[in-house]
């Protein structure tokens, strides 16, 4: 980030102020179809051709509702331990834009689907709780397109596709006191988000964008500084350094004298900056009233209930499971539930392996250092769950060394293949047969007569060597132990066999 | 064959005897219809390929022996705000003028699906707004009554159509009276079912909470099978309801023995013209029919217009802002930014009272007003609601007029848009309440204008309505003033 961004506040300054922040963050639900037609939700399709008459706002097409996209609302909404009113309803949201068909969004004004929840965060082993104020429905708009056509100096281009995709916007509390708990925050969020299936979170694809409100005020005071709303924060990284540089440069502002203006700014991922945004560009009155075409939403008990029972685990609770039902650390069940896929990858592996705490050791062990090395996620894993859980099943049965295990996994992570046709292909099988191993003992025996004189002399510690050795006639495919075991045996003096 | 007084009756036993096909009658009437039109502007346009291809498939399922529905054949006019897959659909405005849509409105392939042979597409006051058809992009109506005169409006074409003899049955939109007033004006029955009773789905919006669909017919038998035919729940639109929907012809017998019927106090107290005389005689009519007659009292209905104006522009002015020039509106000029190709499309592009409701609704829907205007309309609205449901407790049904004042000359009130609103002040409560009304003609003036009056009943007791209606026209005669005029 160049060193403007915040030099104009000094670190004393800074120190001097406490930020306060609020976020507003869309996401997109992970229904197939749209939120008020049956058009699906997917990405990457030609422009303009995931539409029909409802989504493109065509002269007497009106809105249905989804299910679906209520139902993943609702357990978004109990994610984040909201209380889901029974009555709820629709507002029209009017503005003019060539990628709003209708003129207006359809979203959730003064009744919104949920309110008065919590994110749980901790920050350098501070815990905090951070209020959300409410979570309400709402459909998106397409994507206008300004650049990269002949005529793009003159004309831009709308692809409706994106239309009527359904979204849920979650309002925080302005409970954040820095960029680190923001970022905290919003880590939680799109964890818990993810676990519940509610969205895949994605921030490369927009299926997760986030809004600042932000404010600073000497630390010790109590009313809330002038706020500036900062948009486009749409990666974490993103999300940071906006907040940081839009903190010290109200601080910076004010320390000189100025005024913070309640503006819109919109952060510029090129230069680390935000930049308010011309006051057209945001002056609406958007003329709120609830939507006539749309009967309001009641969410009774039963169908509570029902989303309820259908509701994935939760992080937290699949934490304090993860500890209980399979003995793991603390840290270790952080580690396994740091994703959804992460758990589920470990869940499927451990029921396999029949070990928990050797699958755990793996998948953090080997598995994440591999992907770790490659950048890859372990949705992406090259080895299956099922793959890695045969393969930790086998070296607790006894049937690979810790070292063979190791090796075929190396394999296993670079083709993908399951550990036993990794074993038949490469003869990678351990010997367990015992006459094959005294005759491999045998021979060790035969070749090191010095070494077998030491022993039986009295100097026990020469076994080590006889051990590698047996090793290395075998390529490392032997049990270390039985190894040991079968020449100890050999190497008594012959009267007390 | 007298396409101009057929029933749909009519058409059925002419059809199952063989006098003639569906397409000879199709033929006959896309033939009759555009000659007459000059006489009115009662269309806009007509869809001679759809309507011959229906009924080569009626002729076809005849030919079967199969049963072609209750409208097979007959000829039928829609209003040009319901939208027509491959028919052009206009809303009587310049920004439509080529927008061909890509689906049909629920209650056109409903009409299709029991056999109905659309003609074509009727003319109407831009997006529906209006009282008297004069704010067409695509000029007046004349009523085929008195050809100086407007037909009403919003849905005038539609009404001059049925009362011009050029469609058997039509169907409308109203909002505030937009189908009923026209219906009265031209001396033909006007019905607006419960909100929610036939689906809106395709029905362009004016005011959505509002909005209604409806059939108008020469007789109340025949607007009575439209409406069976296009009513019911329907999954496009939320709004629709799923109560079941009866036989509405099965109890047309004549008989209204011990009705109660309710009287205004408020809808009477200024009615001292030929109107209120030829509403009191057909409340003389039901009562010697066995009806009770009592007084009753509406009385939130001095607020009703204010209220109507409010709910109904707000909601237009949200609803029209999809017509701005990006994609199927007729775009006026580039212009150097979006902001000037949104003035110059709009600006253009929209008429006088578009303008002037959508002004109105952007000023009670802003930051600042909406409680003293939106909300508090929504709560009047709710108190007319209870007047009616208070009424409801002591009668079956309510009689009133329709219109202060039979058919006004083209250009009377055009300047005057008060006094146009004022003018609805009869069926604007009925639509507020959203029960079913209708408009059933009752007699005509000294000067052989038509009056109809309205029948009000419970939510989804469209039946009582019909009986009403169909005892009274029994007396009175069926009101195709055209018709009769001929002799
Ligand atoms: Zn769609």
């Amino acid at each position: 980030m160049s060193s403007s961004a915040t030099a104009a506040a000094t670190p004393e300054a800074l120190a001097r102020y406490e930020p306060v922040i609020g976020l507003e963050v869309h996401v997109q639900l992970a229904t197939a179809t749209k939120i008020f037609c049956g058009c699906p939700t997917s990405f990457g399709a030609p422009p303009n051709t995931n539409v029909c008459p409802v989504c493109l706002g065509l002269p007497g097409a009106l809105p249905v509702l989804s299910r679906k996209a209520v139902e993943l609302a609702i357990r978004g909404a109990l994610a984040l331990h909201c209380r889901v009113r029974p009555h709820s309803r629709f507002a029209r949201k009017n503005y003019f834009y060539p990628d709003l068909p209708k003129g207006y969004q359809i979203s959730q004004y003064d009744e919104p689907l949920a309110e008065g929840g919590h994110v749980d965060i901790a920050v350098d082993g501070a815990a905090r709780r951070i209020g959300v104020t409410r979570v309400h429905m709402e459909d998106d708009a397409g994507k206008s397109i300004h650049e990269g056509f002949a005529d793009s100096d003159r004309y831009s281009y709308v692809d409706l596709n994106r239309c009527g995709t359904p979204l849920v916007e979650i309002v925080s509390e302005p409970d954040m006191r820095s960029s680190a708990e923001a970022y905290a925050y919003l880590t939680e969020l799109k964890q818990a988000l993810e676990f519940v299936a509610v969205s895949t979170c994605d921030m490369e694809k927009g299926h997760l964008r986030c809004d600042a409100n932000v404010s600073v005020r000497l630390k010790g005071a109590e009313q809330f500084g002038t706020k500036a709303e900062v948009k486009n924060l749409n990666s974490f990284r993103f999300l940071k350094q906006a907040l940081d540089y839009e903190i010290a440069r109200q601080v910076a502002l004010i320390e000189s004298g100025g005024r913070v203006l309640q503006e819109t700014r919109l952060y510029n991922p090129d230069t680390g900056e935000t930049a308010a945004m011309r006051s057209k560009e945001h002056a609406h009155d958007y003329r709120y009233f609830p939507e006539p075409d749309l009967v309001p939403l009641r969410i009774g008990e039963k169908w509570l209930d029902e989303v309820k029972a259908a509701m994935p685990e939760l992080p937290a609770d699949k934490r304090a499971r993860f500890i209980q039902e399979y003995g793991l650390r603390e840290y270790d069940a952080h580690v396994l539930t740091a994703t959804r896929s992460a758990s589920e990858y470990y869940e499927t592996a451990a029921r396999v392996a029949g070990d928990s705490k050797t699958t755990a050791n793996w998948v953090m062990g080997e598995l994440m250092g591999l992907l770790k090395a490659e950048g890859k996620q372990i949705a992406e894993s090259p080895v299956s769950a099922e793959n890695l859980g045969d393969l930790v099943k086998r070296i607790t049965a006894g049937e690979l060394s810790g070292k063979l295990a190791k090796e075929i996994f190396a394999r296993m992570f670079a083709t993908g293949d399951a550990p036993a046709a990794i074993m038949e292909r490469e003869g990678l099988k351990q010997i367990s047969d015992a006459g094959e191993l005294e005759g491999i003992i045998a021979e060790v025996l035969a070749r090191n007569p010095s070494q077998v004189e030491q022993y039986r002399g009295g100097k026990t510690t020469v076994i080590n060597f006889l051990v590698g050795q047996a090793m290395r006639a075998t390529r490392g495919q032997a049990d270390v132990a039985a190894v040991t075991a079968l020449l100890k045996r050999k190497l008594r003096p012959e009267d007390t066999c | 064959m007298d396409i101009a007084s057929l029933t749909i009756d009519g058409v059925r036993e002419g059809l199952l005897a063989r006098r003639f096909s569906a397409s000879e009658l199709a033929t006959e009437a896309l033939r009759f219809a555009e000659e007459e039109n000059g006489r009115t502007n009662a269309y806009l346009h007509f869809s001679p390929e759809r309507a011959l291809e229906r009924a080569r498939r009626v002729d076809e399922q005849v030919a079967r022996g199969e049963d072609p529905g209750p409208l097979a054949a007959v000829p039928v006019a829609v209003k040009d705000v319901i939208v027509t897959k491959g028919v052009r659909t206009t809303c009587g405005s310049k920004l439509l003028a080529h927008y061909v849509p890509p689906y049909d409105a629920t209650a056109v392939a409903r009409l299709e699906r029991a056999g109905g042979v659309i003609l074509g597409k009727t003319n109407c006051d831009e997006f529906a707004m209006g009282s008297s058809n004069e704010n067409s992009a695509f000029g007046p109506v004349r009523n085929p009554v008195a050809p100086d005169r407007v037909p009403g409006g919003s849905s005038g074409g539609s009404a001059a159509a049925v009362a011009q003899g050029t469609a058997v049955v039509a169907l409308g939109s109203d909002t505030g009276g937009s189908i009923r007033q026209p219906a009265s004006f031209c001396g033909v029955v006007g019905v607006t079912p419960t909100y929610g009773r036939v689906s809106r789905y395709g029905l362009t919006a004016f005011a959505s909470s509002l909005d209604h669909i409806g059939p108008f017919a020469r007789t109340v038998k025949d607007a009575a099978t439209v409406l069976g035919v296009i009513a019911g729940r329907d999954v496009c639109d939320s709004t629709s309801a799923a109560a079941p929907v009866p036989d509405y012809t099965a109890s047309l017998d004549g008989n209204v023995k011990g009705l109660k019927l309710g009287l205004p106090r408020e809808y009477l107290k200024e009615l001292t013209s030929e109107t209120g005389e030829l509403i009191a005689r057909g409340v003389e009519v039901l009562r010697q029919l066995g009806c009770e007659v009592r007084e009753i009292s509406l009385p939130a209905t001095d607020y009703a217009i204010a209220c109507y104006y409010i709910i109904a522009t707000a909601e237009a002015s949200s609803n029209l802002a999809r017509y701005d020039g990006v994609r199927y509106t007729v775009r006026s000029g580039d212009g150097e930014t979006l902001a000037e190709m949104y003035r110059n499309t709009r600006g253009e592009g929209f008429g006088a009272e578009c303008k002037r409701r959508i002004m109105l609704g952007t000023y009670v829907l802003s930051a600042g007003y909406y409680d003293a205007y939106y909300l508090k309309a929504q709560k009047v609205r709710a108190l007319i609601a209870r007047d009616f449901a208070d009424a409801f407790q002591e009668v079956d049904a309510i009689v009133a007029p329709v219109s202060p004042f039979p058919a006004f000359k083209l250009g009377e009130k055009i300047d005057d848009p008060v006094a146009m609103y004022l003018s609805d002040i009869y069926t604007i409560t009925g639509s507020l309440a959203g029960i079913p009304c209708m408009s059933v003609p009752c007699g005509e003036t000294a000067e052989g204008l038509p009056v109809g009056m309205q029948i009000l009943t419970r939510h989804f007791d469209e039946t009582t309505m019909f009986r009403l209606a169909d005892a009274l026209e029994r007396t009175v005669g069926v009101g195709n003033a055209r018709t009769r005029q001929r002799g």
